[in-house]
């Protein structure tokens, strides 16, 4: 199982802001292993969602573009606090984390 | 989501029920898990990963801005914020022009979510990020150039 993520929701004038960062290799699968010179096989994150109170916001399909250990942050408009967010990923292996907060 | 694919998944003993799927050409392997643009995500110049979400033909746009910084000294780790002033934007994808995989994130967006996506990229070589926008129907795009001093991308 990965690594647990962190996420914080908080309120931001009319919106709520959440940030998360997530812990992963985020491998391209173009990168060589500087002793064997054998190229490291693709390792990222291909699926991050989002829901507010258990409806979807955010809907993300990632490459292996994103850097090491991701952060991501957005803004949804109407939120307040006492609202719950869920932040999930999957990555090209099957491997998947979520976090439950709630927006303070 | 899928949600019974999921179930599927999950049960034991499903692998072998889902690599026959596959064998059968029933599922495509990437499937498996969730929608993933295989095709954009696995384009290695920008003409592909732009028609692979539809950016082909996209117009500039002023509304759209991309922050990054101008100078990057690491390209592994190149913070890009992407926001968006277009009304009933759906959403923002973001692209490395030089990049080997071009295609960085595509980012659907609904539900009062807002025109704003902050994140890290990564960048091979100095060049532009260009945020690939859609709001109803039409798709727009704009650019910022970011210098880097080491790429990012494999080596």
């Amino acid at each position: 199982m990965a690594e647990p993520m962190k996420v914080r929701a908080s309120v931001s004038g009319d919106a709520v802001e959440v940030k998360c960062l997530m812990n992963h290799p985020m491998e391209t699968g173009l990168r060589k292993d500087a002793k064997t010179g054998a190229v490291v096989p693709a390792h990222h994150i291909t699926n991050v969602t989002a829901t507010l109170n258990g409806k979807p916001v955010l809907d993300a399909q990632w490459g292996g573009g994103i850097s090491k250990n991701p952060y991501l942050a957005f803004k949804v408009k109407g939120g307040k606090a006492g609202d719950k967010v869920n932040v999930s990923w999957v990555d090209n292996k099957g491997d998947k984390n979520s976090a439950d907060v709630t927006v303070g | 989501m899928n949600i019974l694919r999921r179930n599927v998944l999950k049960g034991a003993g499903a692998a072998g029920a889902v690599s026959v799927a596959v064998a059968a050409g029933l599922l495509k392997p990437t499937a498996a898990f969730a929608d993933w643009n295989k095709a954009g995500f696995d384009s290695k110049d920008l003409a592909g990963a732009m028609g692979s979400i539809g950016a082909g033909s996209a117009a500039a746009s002023g509304d759209i801005k991309v922050d990054a910084p101008d100078i990057a000294e690491n390209g592994a780790v190149v913070p890009v914020v992407v926001t968006s002033g277009i009304a009933g934007t759906e959403s923002i994808a973001i692209i490395g022009e030089k990049n080997a995989l071009p295609l960085i994130a595509d980012f659907k967006l609904m539900n009062g979510a807002m025109g704003y996506v902050s994140t890290r990229i990564k960048m091979g070589s100095t060049s532009n990020v260009i945020a690939v926008v859609k709001a109803g129907g039409k798709v727009y795009k704009a650019h910022k150039e970011v210098k880097v001093t080491i790429g990012g991308c494999g080596g």
